[in-house]
């Protein structure tokens, strides 16, 4: 054990109702304009235990880009048009959709399945929770992912986006119930 | 599935019966930890005093892994994304909000005690009579034009941050029969790591409504539930002016192993 006394991390506390007029912002969920070349469109529902759609939760994306580069700029908050932050923000609407205009992330590295970080938040739940959405194409990827290979096949599933004809991402978030999102913990709590 | 849910938001309860089951909790985690249980330090996210949580919690333990490249880093926000005066509450309309002015303080700290310099910090908050902006909240509590209740800043070289308000007021809520929020500001703050991410709210100190909150006592663990308090400092406070609070963070983590340009290199904040 070490004799360095560690400061104990500050508790997390639920976002509340009222979050709405205070942590949105003007394009956060645009990491790229909308329509712009080689954007994708990454969009699912939030839902309850009893599989309803839940409108008062906030959605975080956090992302390399197309080329798995891991962005170091700012301006996230004042979206300039044409500088690629990596992160996105958006509340769901009132039928608990979600939307964001980014890109696909590359791989960060050779081999490695590209994912989006994300963190839910929403009235009623306690404490943010992190997981993850995969691209679903790297079949070979997926398989080799150490998150993913250590999950049973219909848990896996929960965390791999769909994509659809239009070339959109599809990816709801369940936060209870039979097909509960796998949510992460980096660090085992002590 | 037999049994209906119960409804989350019918406000069926009354306080007693709110107040029997967080002691119950309470009761149960001290002598788990009486029994050599760890002590906890995070809020539980299955909380059934607090009505809204019970179907909007995971149900499967939190599966652990290690974190992967890009949850290794954060986003970079700078002054291009919040402007100076954005840390002062009392200015962004044309006359001085009413209530309690006050100055607070802090540090943004990682799990190793250093400083998260540059980095991004939200709050927002009720009004000092207890009434949020927002449209959703119509507790018939007056508005404040001169208030708004919304504040960001970006932590200095040694992780501070700094905002100028007014004392947020107690407010009621719907998750029993008298319920009342203790007078609380919410807080966003990134780490070094997206893994340190936290939303949070702080409080104020030796208000009476802490043991009768499910919020606030989601958190089992006396110790860790003082973390969310901040402390009165008086030499902080300003004669004839505003009343001094100091409230630090302190993120999970860090993860990653960080090199020594990181380390000792730049450190955020550095334009005064």
């Amino acid at each position: 054990m070490s004799t360095e006394k560690r400061p104990v991390p500050t508790p997390g506390q639920t976002v509340g109702p009222f979050f709405g007029y205070a942590l949105p912002f003007e394009k956060g969920g645009e990491l790229v304009p909308p329509g712009s070349p080689n954007s994708v469109q990454l969009h699912g529902t939030v839902f309850d235990g009893n599989g309803d759609p839940i409108p008062d939760a906030l959605v975080e994306i956090w992302q390399a880009d197309a080329n798995g580069n891991v962005p170091n700029e700012t301006g996230s908050l004042v979206r300039d048009g044409y500088t690629f932050t990596g992160w996105g923000r958006t509340p769901v609407g009132n039928t608990g959709r979600y939307v964001f205009s980014t890109v696909n992330p590359g791989p960060t590295e050779p081999g490695k399945a590209p994912f989006f970080a994300v963190a839910v938040f929403a009235r009623g739940l306690m404490n943010r929770l992190f997981t993850r959405a995969y691209l679903p194409e790297d079949t070979e990827a997926l398989e080799n992912d150490a998150l993913l290979s250590a999950l049973e096949p219909a848990r896996r599933k929960t965390l791999i986006a769909e994509r659809l004809a239009d070339g959109s991402l599809h990816w709801d978030i369940r936060l209870q119930g039979e097909d509960e999102t796998v949510f992460l913990d980096f660090h085992a709590q002590g | 599935m037999a049994e209906p849910v119960k409804s989350s938001d019918a406000a069926a309860d009354n306080q007693a019966i709110v107040s029997q089951e967080i002691r119950d909790i309470e009761e149960g985690y001290k002598a788990a930890v009486a029994a050599g249980q760890p002590r906890e330090t995070q809020p539980r996210v299955d909380y059934p005093p607090y009505r809204s949580s019970i179907l909007r919690h995971p149900t499967k333990s939190l599966h652990h892994t290690d974190p992967e490249t890009i949850e290794l880093y954060s986003p970079a926000f700078g002054h291009q994304d919040v402007h100076a005066l954005e840390s002062n509450l009392t200015i962004q309309h044309g006359g001085e909000p009413l209530g309690e002015r006050m100055i607070l303080r802090g540090k943004v700290l990682d799990g190793d005690g250093r400083p998260v310099a540059g980095q991004l910090v939200e709050i927002w908050q009720a009004n000092s009579a207890g009434r949020y902006i927002h449209k959703r909240d119509q507790h018939p509590a007056p508005i404040d034009p001169n208030f708004t209740g919304v504040g960001r800043c970006i932590t200095g070289p040694d992780g501070s941050y700094e905002f100028l308000t007014v004392k947020a007021g107690a407010y009621p809520w719907k998750n029993h029969l008298n319920a009342w929020r203790p007078a609380h500001i919410h807080f966003s703050l990134f780490g070094t790591e997206f893994t340190q991410r936290i939303v949070t709210q702080m409080y104020f100190p030796g208000d009476q409504l802490f043991p009768l909150d499910p919020i606030y006592q989601s958190i089992v663990d006396q110790d860790a539930r003082d973390r969310l308090v901040a402390r009165y400092n008086h030499d902080l406070t300003s004669p004839e002016w505003a009343l001094g609070y100091e409230w630090d963070i302190v993120l999970t983590g860090p993860k990653r192993t960080w090199t020594e340009n990181e380390a000792y290199g730049e450190q955020g904040d550095d334009e005064h």
